[in-house]
């Protein structure tokens, strides 16, 4: 065995025993030692990426070497292995990007309190995204849910304790649904390993035995799932608690939680429940129904949106749409293509997120669309960073987005019926609503203010732009941001082949 | 009749899960929502617990006077019992969480109706705006 093969193991276990020596630690080692633990478990992950491009197959790790039926496995593959090294360089990109705003937001006496929150979330989601055990999924899922609430509420004011309640409560009936559909799936298999489970339920189906309670637990964890991960309709907590949030915690939650949830689904789908089965299973053609819905209806409600941050929230809700599109579609180029959309999802909206944060410094704290006028112009990084990240949201050729469109089109072009003319009508319709409000914004963030500024706006400008305190870390991660979208879409050919290779391997 | 009363731990199991969610949806008071979710947390218990019992076993100890004769038919599963234990320390960590905001926002908004909290954020945006 290679001793790369431990990194999965290994990461989570790090980041647990970090997370928890920074409730002692002070605060400047604490921040210290959070940066090491996430760079150390980036690169990792990334070895272990390499160690699969150089044509090692999937692996099953037993936790402990207790084997498969007593004891808890994990399982890497090449996609898992490019998941997680993407959760982990956005997280601590992430926490770079806002980290004057986490001083200025949650205090110097709780910051290391909010580190515990953060390598707790980065260490749920990659148990989530490398273990191979449904209830110890769920238990992760809990973690999760805990975490994500924390760095919500970090903040604590009116807006921040309210939208976390908001959030938790649909978090919990997310996770209540997905914990009673793991029960009736050990009640008709008797296993929780989820290779197991895949056996048992394909013998059911062959057997026609058991087929209503199969049915109900598909469509509880469907439901269960999209609660968490947003999609429409169900997306009615996402605008509060991404928009509340301070900087990193909105960059890490509209980034990376959202799609941990969305692998788990596509993990159980084709992992647990079987291919076969789920293609001629009527909940991925309401997957596809309601991402489209979502695809439009998000970006609508980012139409008409004055404040930045909300903006930003509802293009997530559009664009997770996109990402349940290509689920629902049902073939593997559909899951090959929601899978290049939650990494360039990830890495756009991250620095989205951000750069909202270097424009909200650069106008007094406001994220209003009347006070962050010319703040492009104050903070020249976020304004870059809103340029490539509205190239990329919108779709133009050699950004990330354009290899989304184009592999979900391409593969909608694949099935017949229905399913592919709404879809691609959808894809236009939402291109178009979402190239009208992020130039919108383009054009509110670069304006030159209005022409005959009052003395008093005049005197306010300036010293919001004496106040733009452009730290070194906060340029570095917006360049880093900048430099990643940029290789995600001139590297598109290796991103497809990693994912596809990686799919193969999924199953 | 006979599936019902073979059954009658399951049905109950459903029967609140499907109360504890409702008011955890409906409810407007905060402390009811809450209630509501312990209620849907423990009828999970209820279902995985009935999965694992069954008749006229014991639980699945060994002693040394049984090694002569381990018949794996007397004993009830274990693992139901070891996920409800899990189940119910994740059930009390995210009620404890759950409190700790209703506490942190009762002090802000001095209520515990959720929809007055959104009324009174729609009024200070209104009068952010003005």
């Amino acid at each position: 065995m290679s001793p790369v093969q431990n990194v999965p193991a290994f990461s989570i276990l790090i980041l647990m025993l970090c997370g928890i020596l920074c409730l002692v630690l002070p605060r400047t080692a604490s921040r210290r030692l959070a940066d090491c633990a996430i760079a150390l478990v980036a690169a990792g992950n990334i070895a272990l990426l390499l160690y699969f491009l150089r044509g090692a197959d999937a692996y099953i790790y037993s936790m402990g070497e207790i084997g498969a039926p007593f004891g808890n496995e994990l399982r890497a593959g090449m996609l898992e292995a490019a998941v997680a090294s993407l959760f982990s360089i956005i997280t601590l990109l992430s926490l770079m990007g806002g980290r004057a705003h986490l001083r200025s937001d949650i205090g110097r006496q709780k910051v290391n309190l909010y580190y515990i929150s953060t390598l707790f979330l980065l260490c749920s989601m990659l148990a989530l995204v490398y273990t191979n055990d449904l209830f110890t999924a769920y238990v992760f899922v809990e973690i999760n849910t805990i975490t994500a609430c924390g760095i919500v509420m970090s903040k604590e004011d009116g807006y921040t304790l309210a939208a976390s309640m908001r959030y938790f409560i649909m978090s919990l009936v997310g996770s209540g649904l997905f914990l009673i559909s793991i029960c009736i799936l050990y009640a008709v298999t008797g296993h929780l390993l989820m290779s197991n489970i895949q056996e048992g339920v394909a013998q059911l189906y062959a057997q026609g035995q058991y087929r209503a309670p199969l049915q109900v637990a598909i469509a509880l964890m469907g439901v269960g799932l999209s609660l968490k991960s947003a999609l429409w309709p169900f997306s009615s907590w996402l605008p509060d608690a991404h928009s509340s949030a301070s900087a990193s915690s909105s960059a890490m939650l509209s980034g990376l939680v959202l799609k941990s949830f969305i692998f788990l689904m596509v993990k159980i789908f084709y992992r647990v429940i079987g291919v076969g089965i789920m293609r001629s299973h009527a909940v991925l053609d309401l997957l596809l129904v309601f991402g489209i819905l979502g695809m439009v209806m998000g970006s609508v409600n980012a139409l008409f949106e004055r404040d930045i941050k909300r903006l930003l929230a509802y293009s997530s809700i559009g664009q997770i749409g996109y990402i349940f599109c290509g689920i629902g579609l049902g073939t593997s180029a559909g899951v090959a293509a929601a899978m290049v959309q939650v990494a360039v999802h990830a890495c756009t909206k991250a620095m989205l997120f951000c750069a909202a944060g270097g424009l909200m410094d650069a106008s007094g704290g406001s994220k209003k669309f009347r006070d962050i006028e010319g703040a492009g112009r104050r903070d020249p990084y976020a304004g870059v960073a809103f340029i490539v990240g509205t190239l990329s949201m919108v779709g133009i050729p050699f950004f990330g987005g354009f290899i989304t469109k184009l592999s979900l089109v391409q593969a909608a072009v694949t099935v017949g019926g229905w399913r592919n003319l709404l879809s691609i009508l959808a894809i236009i319709t939402s291109t178009i609503l979402t190239a009208i409000y992020y130039i919108n914004v383009l054009a509110i963030v670069f304006r030159a203010p209005e022409t005959a500024p009052t003395k008093a706006s005049e005197k306010l400008r300036e010293e919001w732009k004496k106040q733009v305190r452009l730290d070194t870390e906060y340029e570095f991660a917006i360049i880093l941001f900048i430099i990643l979208n940029l290789t995600i879409g001139l590297q598109s050919d290796r991103l497809m082949q990693i994912i596809t290779t990686g799919l193969s391997m999924f199953g | 009749m006979s599936i019902f009363l073979s059954n009658m731990p399951e049905y109950a199991a459903m029967i609140l899960f499907g109360i504890g969610l409702s008011n955890l949806m409906l409810a407007k008071n905060l402390i009811k929502k809450i209630i509501g979710l312990n209620i849907m947390d423990t009828s999970v218990f209820l279902f995985l617990a009935a999965k694992g019992y069954v008749d006229n076993t014991i639980a699945p100890i060994v002693t040394v006077s049984d090694l002569g004769h381990i018949d794996s038919a007397l004993y009830t599963n274990p693992v139901p019992a070891g996920l409800v234990l899990t189940g119910i320390v994740v059930s009390v960590s995210v009620t404890a969480v759950l409190l700790s905001i209703v506490v942190r926002l009762n002090e802000e908004f001095h209520t515990l109706d959720i929809d007055e909290i959104i009324r009174i954020l729609r009024k200070r945006d209104r009068e952010d705006l003005q």
